[in-house]
């Protein structure tokens, strides 16, 4: 009897492997045809309908709808709908006037002047005051008297010294910031959200400026927004958007596949390539600076001719083809590609894959036969995992053992991250829309330096580069902070991952940010 | 009485140690509350910020004493990730695991029980030996894995419900029901396997006993012996091994949540537990603990009604 049983397990073992394998490989060959590049969301191309409501998955929890205490970038990208700074980013990476009309930045880089937008209000009705862009700015500066220790105070607003309100010659309200230290870029950190001051129940009931108004928030399940008919700017297609939380990625894929959701953004290439029929993939960067990152504090990765050797042996081509089907951009600096007016291209190809090169380092660094090391990856990004796993291979070319060691994320951040108790490891690393953001990481000082990188010269010009005013200078310094840690090899640069977002095709005006957010301001059910 | 006075002093003693427990695996864990919620970006002085005013910064004594205290008067905090009150949290997703269990068990009672039966008048037939060819192999079967097999037969192919799918019971009741039968089916098949065989052996056991024989030649008929005489004294060993499953179940088919996206208990362990969220972790072990222990309370209980040999004075 026993033995029957087993039978009859194998037996439904593989029933159910190939009722798996046969729903793939159906998939897999109508699916082609059924790509579309990025579209280009102002241009509305179809009669788009006013109206209408969408559900959009996500696999991430919200941690706080408070603007200036979430943290999560899965938070953000939510509430993105629902708030504005003074300005905010376009899709090319550009900052448009906001909640202000206009501004202005003195030559010296010590004054910024905004005039205030007439005419916005906030979800509860109330018309945007002086007042309430000081109480916000000042919040997210930390320079409130009473300090609120969940806000996360934006370090770069440091260099703020007095925040304002006035009126200006023809009587319009400005709001005025004036710096202790000169710096020109103080424009990408003031999408910061402007919030009603004294409104004490943001974390639970946000109340914004935004294209859409909070409807309700139930942990685990679902965030409910709706049009906000006051809205200042263009306003908004859809009537309601509903972004439902799943578990995982697979969960979401399922119901997906069901037609449960409208828009989901978060596809691997695999389930890009399974998707049919109702959806469009659209395609894009994710914005991220994926890397093998080095401890420089550790042996023999202090070495640069090792580090170079590494940057050899990779073959980034071959990552891309193995874990993202060829998709994404190599880069080869800490910047994101899309990131275009500051991305340095030539830098990209300096380490070009060369094993016999790589050899020749490491004999000359005194490792002719390679050592043994360690890669520290997060374990919840399957992306990374495989990434790593790639890498591992390639560095058995060149007589380096590699083994991967996964952790949790929890760990990875506490004793990998802050502790900086590793050899390597991979991730992604994402920024806010200023150059300086980007690599501020690599000057020695920076308490975020978790690789221990350190010259004299980087940290330099990168001072330089923060106070320069002049914008063709200014791109010029940035690119050649790139290229010094290009040449030290201080990581190596993988790539700026594609992603991939499922659009129902119902739907149109999917538009990309060089930033983590989603949109849906843009979205119309198409006729 | 002082049969329930000891058995409540073993449970207090019991749920105290395993909330120790819990706080000193959290402590031995790497990272905590202030540094998930944070993140990469997180400069040192919003860590120590955030971890003041959760409380981190204070000696393990004092967190530790300042939790038991709250959770004694039923308090269990705030949560450190949605800055909300625990208590408030769990009891949002209790309709999930709940309604789920209940179901669950309605079905492995309802199912197993005539099974079972039927395989014991049928010995060594053909429905006998059917019915146990496929318990022993749905046995070896882990709910998640049915629950992906499902989702794929019933959800994707059938199209006989949406995958992921969930509504509250206040707003949908009859949604809320079709949402909760497939992850229950998923939930009670391999306990059903498993009950029906217990059941089965154990009505062959009684069958063999001399009480039976003695009904027989009193001219009882086989199901009048059956029903009157054997079940009774069968479900005994059924009875502890119900427990078990209910305990199981109510304490949440993590990993089927988990498949079925639903809102519930063990979805909230999971989540918690990645981002640290100690007060979250602790009310759920809390939780989980009181379930296995008052149900295995209750199963003393009911021994003493179905076999007075164990009636305690």
């Amino acid at each position: 009897m026993k033995k029957h049983g087993k039978i009859l397990l194998a037996l439904l073992l593989i029933l159910g492997i190939s009722v798996f394998a046969g729903g793939c490989g159906k998939d897999e060959d109508s699916s082609d045809g059924q790509k579309t590049e990025g579209t280009d969301g102002d241009t509305v191309t179809d009669n788009p309908v006013a109206g209408g409501e969408i559900i959009v998955g996500i696999t991430q929890d919200l941690d706080s709808l408070d603007p200036h205490k979430a943290h999560a970038a899965g938070t953000l990208e939510v509430i993105f709908n629902l708030f504005d700074g003074l300005v905010k980013p376009d899709k090319d990476g550009n900052l448009v006037p906001a909640v202000a009309s206009d501004v202005a930045i003195s030559e010296d880089g010590m004054t910024y002047t905004f005039t205030l937008r007439e005419g916005v209000t906030f979800h509860n009705g109330a018309p945007v005051t002086a007042e309430d862009v000081v109480y916000s700015l000042k919040r997210s500066a930390g320079l409130l008297e009473t300090v609120d220790p969940e806000v996360i105070v934006t370090s770069a607003l440091s260099c703020i010294s007095d925040i304002t309100a006035s009126k200006d010659a023809s009587g319009k309200d400005i709001i005025v910031l004036s710096l202790s230290s000169a710096n020109t870029e103080l424009l990408g950190y003031l999408t910061s959200a402007i919030i009603p001051k004294d409104y004490n129940n943001q974390a639970n009931s946000p109340v914004g400026t935004g294209p859409f108004k909070f409807i309700s928030y139930t942990p685990l399940q679902s965030f409910v927004m709706e049009r906000y008919v006051d809205y200042y700017g263009t306003a908004p297609y859809l009537d309601k958007v509903t972004f439902k939380i799943y578990a995982d990625t697979n969960t979401a894929f399922l119901e997906l596949q069901g037609g449960g959701i409208d828009i989901f953004p978060y596809l691997t290439s695999e389930q890009a390539k399974q998707l049919t029929d109702n959806y469009n993939i659209e395609n894009g960067t994710a914005n991220l600076v994926q890397a093998l990152f080095l401890n420089q504090a550790k042996k023999p990765f202090d070495d640069v001719r090792v580090r170079q050797a590494l940057c050899y042996a990779i073959d980034r081509q071959q990552i891309l083809d193995m874990v993202a089907d060829g998709k994404g951009t190599i880069i080869g600096s800490n910047m994101f590609a899309g990131f275009a007016k500051y991305f340095n291209k030539d830098v990209v190809n300096m380490y070009s894959h060369d094993t016999a090169k790589a050899k020749e380092l490491l004999a000359d660094a005194g490792y002719p036969d390679g050592f043994e090391m360690t890669i520290t990856v997060p374990s919840n990004y399957q992306f990374h995992v495989d990434t790593a796993q790639v890498i591992v291979e390639q560095l058995k070319e060149v007589g380096i053992t590699a083994k991967i060691e996964l952790v949790e994320w929890g760990s990875w951040l506490e004793n990998t991250y802050r502790g900086r108790q590793y050899e390597t490891t991979v991730v992604g690393l994402d920024a806010n829309l200023a150059p300086s953001d980007v690599l501020k990481r690599y000057r020695s000082t920076a308490s975020s330096n978790f690789v221990g990188y350190a010259n004299d010269e980087f940290d330099r010009i990168f001072e330089l580069a923060v106070a320069e005013t002049d914008d063709a200078k200014k791109v010029e310094y940035y690119k050649q902070l790139q290229e010094i840690l290009a040449q030290d090899a201080a990581s190596v640069y993988i790539q700026d991952p594609a992603s991939y977002v499922a659009v129902s095709k119902k739907l149109s005006g999917y538009t990309f940010y060089p930033l983590y957010v989603q949109d849906m301001s843009k979205i119309y059910f198409v006729k | 009485m002082r049969y329930y006075v000891k058995k409540i002093i073993s449970l207090i003693m019991v749920l105290f140690l395993i909330m120790l427990l819990t706080f000193i695996a959290f402590q031995v864990i790497p990272g905590d509350g202030a540094v998930t919620r944070l993140g990469v970006d997180a400069t040192p002085e919003a860590i120590e910020a955030l971890r003041e005013s959760l409380g981190l910064n204070r000696s393990l004594p004092a967190r530790f004493f300042s939790f038991l205290g709250g959770a004694v008067r039923g308090d269990f905090g705030m949560s450190y990730h949605y800055s909300k009150p625990v208590g408030e949290l769990l009891a949002a997703r209790l309709p999930a695991t709940i309604g789920l269990a209940a179901l669950a068990i309605l079905l492995i009672v309802a199912v197993s029980v005539p099974l079972g039966l039927l395989c014991s008048r049928r010995e060594k037939g053909v429905i006998d030996r059917t019915i146990t060819m496929v318990t022993q192999t749905l046995m070896a079967v882990p709910a998640f894995f049915l629950g992906i097999i499902i989702t794929l037969i019933f959800g994707r192919i059938l199209r006989w419900f949406s995958p992921g799918g969930y509504v509250s019971p206040g707003e949908d009741f009859f949604g809320y029901l079709s949402y909760m039968l497939f992850p229950a089916i998923s939930v009670a098949i391999p306990k059903i396997a498993m009950t029906v065989k217990f059941l089965k052996t154990s009505v062959l056991r009684e069958l063999k006993l001399d009480y039976v024989r003695t009904a027989r030649s009193k001219g009882n008929t086989e199901r009048a012996i059956l029903w009157g005489h054997v079940l009774k004294n069968a479900l005994i060993p059924v009875i502890t091994f119900m427990g078990m499953v209910v305990a199981d179940v109510l304490a949440g088919s993590i990993v089927v949540e988990q498949v079925f996206n639903l809102p519930g208990v063990g979805r909230l362990l999971i989540t918690a537990i990645s981002n640290r969220d100690y007060p979250v972790v602790e009310a759920v072990v809390v939780y989980i603990a009181s379930v296995v222990l008052i149900v295995n309370f209750i199963v003393d209980l009911l021994y003493q009604k179905v076999d007075p040999r164990v009636r305690i004075e």
